[in-house]
């Protein structure tokens, strides 16, 4: 178990697990009223693991995502408008309406994107570590990937290449216990994920993912052992979503008593009683951040309304970065 | 001007980028203390150390995501992959990331990166390692591809590429290494994207040559206008995105026949894509069909005498050629 922070931070986290489970069930609600289109990954269930591992990071230090990315965005402290806009497929959404729920991204704050090719996003995250150590800068960058994306070639490669170049780059593998809808004892012959790094150089390390405090404590002693050391480290978040692996998943898996028991151990309610009973926040105050939390999100949903879809010229837009030195027809 | 050698000329614009852009790095397997498996990166560790010319392992699809990761956050860097087919193994990186991010990140990054490859038949290298797949970069909105056929473009061309911001797919010729040509010197000599080279002139048909197949076209012109009293306008686009379509409708405007040659596959292939454009927009400037001429809807096969049948020859363009006019040729060899 980590240490529980100074009140205003430990106040904040809840402040943000609250606002990303809210943000979450509103955009379920949008996608069944069609306001939201595609695929939606929702991260309920999933929110201490990204509180825990993104808090661990300097705000100069990168982030790169999954598919399930929305919560990354508001973590890093992108706009719930922003974000809700992207998914309503709007101008105003923060990719323009290019993206969507899987694809989201904030250059300003260096969320360096979802990526919606389970196991693509390493090696990219692995480049971005390279321009840290290319530049000399001490910036780590953190990426998150699930246990499905534990099994494709991209994992064994950009560990093996991680390790060899000694780059600053954190893999924490959101273990949720599901490849979409196999589970891992069913996808995965190693199922102690921690230690699948161990015959690439990348010792590991685990974490209650239910748990803010620990997944913080982990993630931070591995973001600075790697900023220290200039080596790559994996480490597993132990967590379970509560709802499908997207919006078009029956579920037929699992168990509801299973579900059950891992809503249990929410990692919301469970911090927000830790905060009470350590005198940080009383029920009121609990509740005043919940209130808080719905109040964004429905100015988000306000917001995604009013904003409009992208013009028909915006189908060309940033395919290429045009008037540099090449004429000629690009389409 | 310099004498060099195409895989010289790479050297140079490969050397003269790093020595000029801090942000330049190269990656790839075996280019470092191998030399590059076509030692076209001969020299540059040497020159310029481990960390900017990078031995990778052998791991097609992270080397590239590795540079567009890295290309994202400010670097340039030069991947090179040993074969075009190798290629095929980082599709979901080149495709998925390299060609999309700009677009589906709403336009907040750049992804300057250069994917060299060799590519090409005629060293009984077999079903993997010598096919022409340049229509398939050729198909993703998001990528530029680059053809040079002669040092001088390899040259201008990859210097243009390694500083423009989009992601360029960089198709070298491995049977074009060894050839020598005119290269101009100066660092800041380079060739311009979209830019088609008219490596002949002529008045009575257009041939439009892909990659080494501008130089066998160059060929076929020579005997066209020897044996046959024809004179032919060959065109070399040199980068087929951005495409330079107007050189080459001029040229079908007054010649109003066209042949197109490529190695690469016939179905879908970038003479079909070419013959489509050119159909389009100069249908009335023509007197007679578009003829392709392509390699054989086959894979590549090992053995040499299949392996010459499998990719053009200067016969079946001058064959091409004087069909287009309406006469029969002579009997030839081929197919």
């Amino acid at each position: 178990m980590g240490d529980l922070p100074e009140p205003e931070t430990a106040i904040e986290w809840l402040q943000t697990m609250t606002l990303i489970r809210r943000f979450e069930e509103r955009a379920g609600e949008m996608y069944a009223r069609a306001k939201i289109g595609g695929f939606l990954h929702l991260s309920i269930g999933e929110e201490a693991t990204i509180l825990g591992s993104t808090r661990a990071l300097r705000e100069t230090d990168y982030l790169v995502s999954t598919y399930r990315s929305h919560g990354y965005a508001l973590a890093r402290g992108t706009a719930p408008e922003r974000v809700m806009a992207e998914l309503f497929g709007r101008v105003d959404g923060c990719c323009g309406g290019h993206g969507g729920s899987m694809h989201m991204f904030d250059v300003e704050r260096r969320f360096m994107g979802g990526y919606g090719i389970v196991g693509g996003n390493l090696p990219i995250a692995t480049g971005i570590a390279l321009s840290s150590d290319y530049t000399e800068t001490d910036d780590v960058t953190l990426c998150t990937f699930g246990d499905g994306a534990s099994n494709q070639g991209t994992f064994g490669e950009t560990l093996n290449l991680a390790a060899l170049w000694r780059l600053p780059v954190v893999f924490v593998v959101i273990n949720n216990q599901f490849g979409m809808g196999t589970s891992l004892a069913r996808h995965s012959a190693v199922t102690d994920l921690q230690r699948k790094g161990e015959s690439l150089g990348v010792p590991g390390t685990r974490c209650d993912g239910m748990d803010v405090l620990d997944t913080h404590g982990v993630v931070a002693e591995a973001v600075e052992r790697v900023r220290e050391d200039r080596r790559p480290m994996l480490v597993e978040a132990v967590t379970y979503r509560f709802r499908g692996h997207s919006m078009a998943d029956p579920e037929e898996y699992r168990t509801k008593e299973e579900v059950a028991h891992w809503r249990e151990r929410d990692p919301i309610p469970a911090f927000g009683t830790l905060l009470e009973r350590e005198g940080t926040l009383d029920a009121q105050g609990r509740e005043g951040l919940d209130r808080e939390a719905v109040a964004r999100v429905d100015a988000a949903v306000e917001f995604a309304e009013a904003s409009s879809f992208p013009t028909s010229e915006s189908l060309y837009e940033d395919i290429y970065v045009l008037d540099q030195h090449a004429r000629g027809t690009y389409h | 001007m310099a004498q060099l050698r195409y895989r010289e000329a790479l050297n140079a614009a490969l050397r003269e980028e790093l020595a000029r852009d801090e942000r330049v790095m190269l990656m790839g397997e075996d280019i470092g203390v191998f030399g590059g498996a076509f030692k076209v990166t001969a020299g540059l560790l040497e020159e310029f150390g481990e960390r900017r010319v990078r031995d990778t392992p052998i791991s097609e699809n992270t080397i590239v995501g590795v540079g567009v990761g890295a290309a994202m956050s400010g670097l340039r860097p030069v991947v090179e992959l040993m074969t075009v087919n190798f290629a095929l193994l980082a599709f979901d990186q080149i495709v998925n990331s390299a060609a999309h991010i700009r677009y589906m990140f709403g336009g907040q990054v750049t992804v300057p990166l250069v994917i060299r490859m060799p590519q090409g038949a005629g060293h009984q290298l077999g079903p993997t390692h010598s096919h022409c797949l340049e229509a398939m970069f050729l198909h993703v909105p998001g990528l530029l591809v680059a053809v040079p056929a002669t040092p001088a473009d390899a040259k201008g061309l990859l210097k243009t590429a390694i500083r423009d911001e989009n992601p360029v797919i960089f198709i070298e010729h491995e049977s074009l290494y060894g050839v020598r040509g005119e290269v101009p010197e100066g660092e800041d000599v380079t060739v311009d994207f979209g830019h088609a080279r008219v490596a002949r002139a002529g008045e009575d048909v257009t041939i439009v040559g892909v990659s080494r197949m501008a130089l066998t076209a160059e060929q076929a012109a020579e005997t066209l206008a020897r044996e046959h009293g024809v004179e032919a306008e060959v065109i070399d686009p040199r980068t087929l995105r951005p495409l330079d379509l107007d050189t080459i409708l001029a040229s079908v405007k007054k010649t109003n026949r066209c042949v197109v040659v490529e190695e690469g596959w016939p179905h879908g292939g970038v003479g079909a894509n070419l013959a489509a454009l050119i159909a389009e927009h100069a249908f009335d400037d023509l007197d007679a069909p578009i003829a392709r001429v392509s390699g054989a809807d086959a894979p590549m096969p090992y053995s040499k005498p299949l392996e010459d049948i499998a990719f053009p020859h200067e016969p079946q363009i001058v064959q091409a050629a004087l069909a287009s006019l309406g006469r029969r040729p002579a009997a030839i060899g081929g197919r």
